[in-house]
């Protein structure tokens, strides 16, 4: 890190004589063009340090999770693993329920949140932006309201709700609230997907004989398909990764998803913290993150621009 | 389909959404309002008492130290994750390979689980096993590692320097595309003029990313101001309740001492402060849009 500020000084002082009086002088190009090639060099260092930076945390997570148990927990601790193990592994594989309960309480809840935000959402779209409704931004507004209202001050009358609905520890309550989520930027994204669809395309649907829900089905969903993966993938990360919800509704040990699982493993049965295990049950929750995000990132930071820029 | 029956064909397609935002979303926010005005609790109660929890709430030195705690959270975390995610932007906008590949790393963190992500820093944080103290010993910033969660001002620290690295990358995306939107012209013309690179970012890149900065501002804003996940594991609230954040502050009492007339009256307290800052970003940004 300590490039970055000397390299921001240099140019300072390069630009230092004509702050005041922008753009009269010529010698300014002359003086950074004379520099270009070291200083490509320089941004190249600071590049390669920031990732340096940035890759380190996991990394070393990774690393320590794969040492044994005691060299995990030993002080002062080592960057490089000096042995090699798959205990910590183990461990965790068998803590309480074991591992695949956890990831199929996980995957169980992310599935439905995904069902339940498509088959919301997909319809919501279709309707706003093609048909000519009453009231539309109105509603539009209606479906967007949970963006304005922080879901952690809801937990408390939904948790009283779920309560006497008998969906409290279950993965459909968590679910639900995982799509209350996720709901608003589903609809906004699958809004301004059918309306991105030019209208051409509808018409001679509906010339061959197709009613609305055809139209949506046959036609307009493949054309959609970019924003439907979008939804999907926010409301994998979303569901997956999401920690109060889980930790207020999700009382018993059997139902815990990954996020309250790896809290509980570093509570440990004993009081003292694991380290090594606690370090692959991270690797384990940050894992499925990192490889849809390496698989679909065009669509990750696409989605997540038109989520925030609007 | 003729015109009429399209009208409500449209808004067909929209009612499940509707109805599932009003059941999850309008009736447990009435339901919130109604619950703030009584005394219920686990053990019963429920009785009408008005406005008897928000006085309560005035009279809470606890709530008061957990929202100043979380203002001075937001206070400090903001301006580091706009400046550092605008350097970083700066760095990385151009659409060369490898400036591509240091905004994917940059931007990785962002998405996995604060939860996870709060454990993983705990470990690195801790004083026996912990990487970054050990790195911090070995470069000789410090000369022994220390405790980082026993004092709150340096546990607060601790946290900040987590949320950073988790998501700098947020607003470093969001300023990167801002800038990459900045018609090419005017970066010419200005180079033409004889403009030097930070010349350029004062009086081009920064005054046009104005909005960008104004939206990611208030939205690291509202995120702070609802931080709670990271205290949660890796402070717990401790020493002696002085890094509880309100929403913290509202689960203990809503979900650990089961007061829930009161957790609903910090509730309903909260989500005014937060409509409060939306509000005023929308004032400011169309008051740029007017002059």
């Amino acid at each position: 890190m300590s490039s970055i500020p000397s390299g921001m000084s240099a140019d300072i002082a390069a630009d230092a004589p004509a702050t005041t009086q922008w753009g009269r002088t010529g010698e300014q190009s002359v003086a950074v063009g004379s520099g270009a090639g070291d200083r490509r060099y320089l941004i190249g260092a600071v590049c390669f340090a920031v990732m340096a930076l940035m890759l380190a945390p996991i990394v070393l997570s990774f690393f320590t999770s794969i040492k044994s148990p005691s060299e995990a927990s030993q002080s002062p601790p080592n960057y490089l693993p000096h042995t090699l193990s798959i205990a910590n592994y183990d461990k965790i594989y068998h803590f309480q329920a074991g591992l695949p309960t956890y990831l199929s309480n996980s995957i169980n809840v992310a599935a439905l949140t995904i069902l339940f935000c498509l088959l919301l959402a997909v319809p919501a779209g279709y309707g706003l932006a093609r048909f000519k409704v009453p009231g539309k931004e109105g509603w539009f507004l209606l479906l967007l309201a949970g963006m304005m209202i922080p879901y952690q001050a809801l937990l408390l009358p939904l948790y009283l709700m779920f309560s006497k609905l008998g969906l409290a520890n279950t993965h459909l309550g968590l679910a639900i609230v995982h799509t209350l989520l996720q709901l608003p930027f589903s609809v906004y994204v699958m809004r301004h997907a059918f309306e991105a669809v030019p209208n051409e395309l509808e018409e001679a649907a509906v010339i061959d004989g197709c009613n609305s829900f055809q139209v949506l089905w046959r036609v307009l969903l493949p054309v959609v398909k970019a924003g439907v993966v979008t939804v999907v993938l926010f409301a994998f990360i979303t569901s997956w990764n999401e920690f109060l919800a889980a930790l207020i509704f999700m009382n018993k040990e059997t139902q815990f998803t990954i996020p309250i699982w790896t809290v509980s493993v570093r509570t440990g049965r004993l009081g003292a913290v694991d380290w090594g295990a606690l370090q692959a049950s991270v690797i384990i929750g940050i894992l499925p993150c990192i490889l849809v995000y390496v698989l679909l990132q065009k669509y990750y930071v696409s989605g997540f621009l038109s989520g925030a820029v609007k | 389909m003729n015109a009429v029956s399209g009208r409500y064909v449209g808004l067909l397609y929209a009612a499940p959404a509707i109805l599932f935002v009003l059941a999850f979303l309008v009736y447990p926010l009435g339901q919130l309002f109604y619950t703030s005005l009584t005394s219920a609790s686990l053990l019963g109660g429920g009785e009408w008492v008005g406005v008897r929890n928000y006085v309560r709430a005035w009279n809470d030195s606890q709530f008061w130290t957990s929202l100043l705690f979380t203002l001075k959270y937001t206070l400090y975390i903001t301006p580091i994750l706009m400046g550092l995610g605008f350097l970083l932007a700066l760095l990385t906008a151009d659409n060369t390979r490898l400036k591509k590949v240091t905004r994917g790393v940059i931007f990785l963190p962002v998405v996995i689980g604060l939860a996870v992500s709060s454990l993983l820093w705990f470990w690195l944080f801790d004083q026996q096993v912990g990487l970054f103290n050990q790195m911090l010993v070995d470069v000789g910033i410090l000369d022994r590692s220390i405790t980082w969660f026993t004092e709150p001002t340096r546990a607060l620290w601790a946290v900040i320097f987590s949320i950073t690295w988790k998501v700098v990358g947020f607003g470093m995306i969001l300023f990167v595309a801002s800038i990459q939107s900045i018609d090419r012209e005017i970066t010419e013309a200005a180079l033409i003029d004889g403009a030097g690179y930070w010349q350029r970012v004062q009086k081009i890149i920064l005054p046009l990313s104005y909005r960008t900065i104004l939206l990611a501002t208030l939205i690291s804003v509202i995120g702070s101001m609802l931080a709670v996940d990271q205290f949660i594991i890796m402070t717990a609230g401790n020493p002696r309740g002085q890094t509880f954040t309100s929403v913290y502050w509202i689960y203990q009492n809503s979900f650990v001492f089961f007061k829930l007339g009161y957790g609903s009256a910090l509730s309903i307290i909260l989500m005014l402060i937060i409509l409060g800052f939306a509000a005023a970003q929308i004032i400011l940004t169309r008051r740029r849009a007017e002059t």
